[in-house]
């Protein structure tokens, strides 16, 4: 039994996913999708933190998802740091092994993104 | 349709049930949930096209016929009533709540019974507040030269009506839906894609094309250019459901004010090259980070090129 314009609403509570001040330093793994020709595309993971050997973790991945994948270095990519990249549209098995504690880097859930449709 | 709908409403709020504080409670909530529903009805029905994009609830709301009962309004029916017409704008949440009203106005239904029939009849002769009328008519208790006080249910509920009929924005806060009006996309060749209403569609949401076109082409990872009839060409072949999700996350990203969930928001370039959203109905401010275009790798014939 609610009354619906009576519902307290914190305006001072910390907004819930507020990417603002709080969290400035913080750097945000995304996870991308390309299109490429026909109906094939690419996967691109940017910003994997450096402590992870990301060879390794190509490996891994490359074994677990079925499909190619490359490194590319920091020099190719113009700045945007080592991205690994894979075939195919394997952004919601890359970031279920992201965030798995045990099989996967078991990363937080918030600092991926997902960008495409 | 609907005036005749909320008459009855009003009607079988006023059909005097004998009020202990509970019931007459329940009386209020159960009126003002029709109303909700009412209102929701009215807003369904001024903007017609149901395949709109509903971006408070992110699944296809269920539709839920509201009944409307015909003939006995009395107070046996009243319970039932208030369950059919679930306010379609409201969240699963709501139903169960409902059902238990259900459950606690039967346990009421017994205990009057217990009480017996005396004590029902005796009841609506006792009560002096019996308060009938037509609100939109002006009659009965309504009417212009009444001098006998109206409750405060009737008040309340003809304040709800009212405002449901005047201003239907106020009525509803947080749970109106905000709508846009879905992408519309063409194929152009095999490989370019045209979004045709995106002008519209920025209109609606208050942002220059500019911005949203950044969005796009960044989220999609793809470029592109507009035609001259101001539609957008993108690169690739997207279908109009993928463009919608990325409208999706735009619009909460960009449009929606994050303290009050209200869409009614401004995009300016505060003083270093921030943006900053203005919320023009709770006056929060807030910093949104600038549109940057990941890595993107390089596809077909370029790089070839650069290899060979």
């Amino acid at each position: 039994m609610s009354i619906e314009n009576l519902k307290t609403y914190d305006p001072f509570a910390e907004a819930d996913d507020d990417s603002g001040q709080t969290k400035q330093t913080q750097e945000y793994i995304h996870i991308r999708i390309q299109q490429r020709n026909g109906r094939k595309t690419l996967t691109t993971v940017q910003g994997i933190p450096s402590k992870f050997d990301h060879k390794k973790i190509l490996k891994v991945v490359k074994k677990i998802f079925a499909c190619n994948g490359t490194i590319i270095s920091d020099t190719e990519s113009k700045g945007m740091g080592e991205v690994i990249q894979l075939q195919g549209d394997q952004r919601l098995k890359i970031k279920e092994f992201l965030t798995n504690k045990d099989e996967g880097l078991g990363l937080d859930d918030k600092t991926i993104k997902v960008h495409g449709f | 349709m609907i005036a005749s709908h909320e008459d009855k409403e009003t009607a079988m709020s006023h059909t005097a049930r004998t009020p202990p504080l509970s019931a007459a409670l329940e009386a209020f909530t159960d009126t003002h949930q029709e109303h909700d529903a009412s209102a929701a009805e009215g807003a369904a029905a001024h903007s017609v096209p149901s395949d709109e994009l509903d971006l408070t609830l992110m699944k296809k709301k269920k539709k839920k016929a509201v009944k409307i009962d015909d003939g006995e309004a009395a107070g046996d029916d009243e319970a039932p009533a208030g369950e059919d017409a679930i306010d379609l704008s409201m969240k699963k949440k709501k139903k169960k709540k409902v059902v238990k009203d259900d459950d606690d106005f039967a346990k009421k239904l017994e205990a009057l019974n217990i009480e017996g029939k005396d004590g029902e009849e005796a009841a609506p002769a006792a009560d002096e507040n019996v308060q009938d009328g037509d609100m939109e008519k002006g009659t009965g208790i309504w009417q212009h030269d009444e001098t006998k006080a109206i409750n405060y249910e009737p008040l309340l509920s003809r304040f709800f009506t009212l405002l449901s009929q005047k201003n239907p924005d106020h009525a509803s806060t947080g749970t109106r839906s905000y709508k846009i009006p879905p992408p519309q996309c063409l194929r152009e060749g095999n490989k370019k894609t045209i979004f045709a209403n995106l002008p519209e569609i920025c209109k609606r949401m208050k942002r220059s094309e500019e911005h949203v076109t950044a969005y796009l082409f960044a989220e999609l990872g793809t470029s592109g250019s507009t035609d001259g009839a101001r539609r957008l060409v993108i690169k690739g072949r997207f279908q109009q459901k993928q463009i919608e999700n990325v409208l999706r996350t735009y619009i909460i990203e960009y449009v929606t004010c994050k303290t009050c969930r209200s869409p009614n928001t401004e995009l300016s370039k505060g003083e270093n090259r921030l943006y900053f959203i203005t919320c023009n109905s709770c006056g929060s401010r807030r910093s949104v980070q600038a549109i940057k275009t990941g890595f993107s790798a390089q596809v077909g014939k370029r790089r070839k090129m650069k290899t060979g």
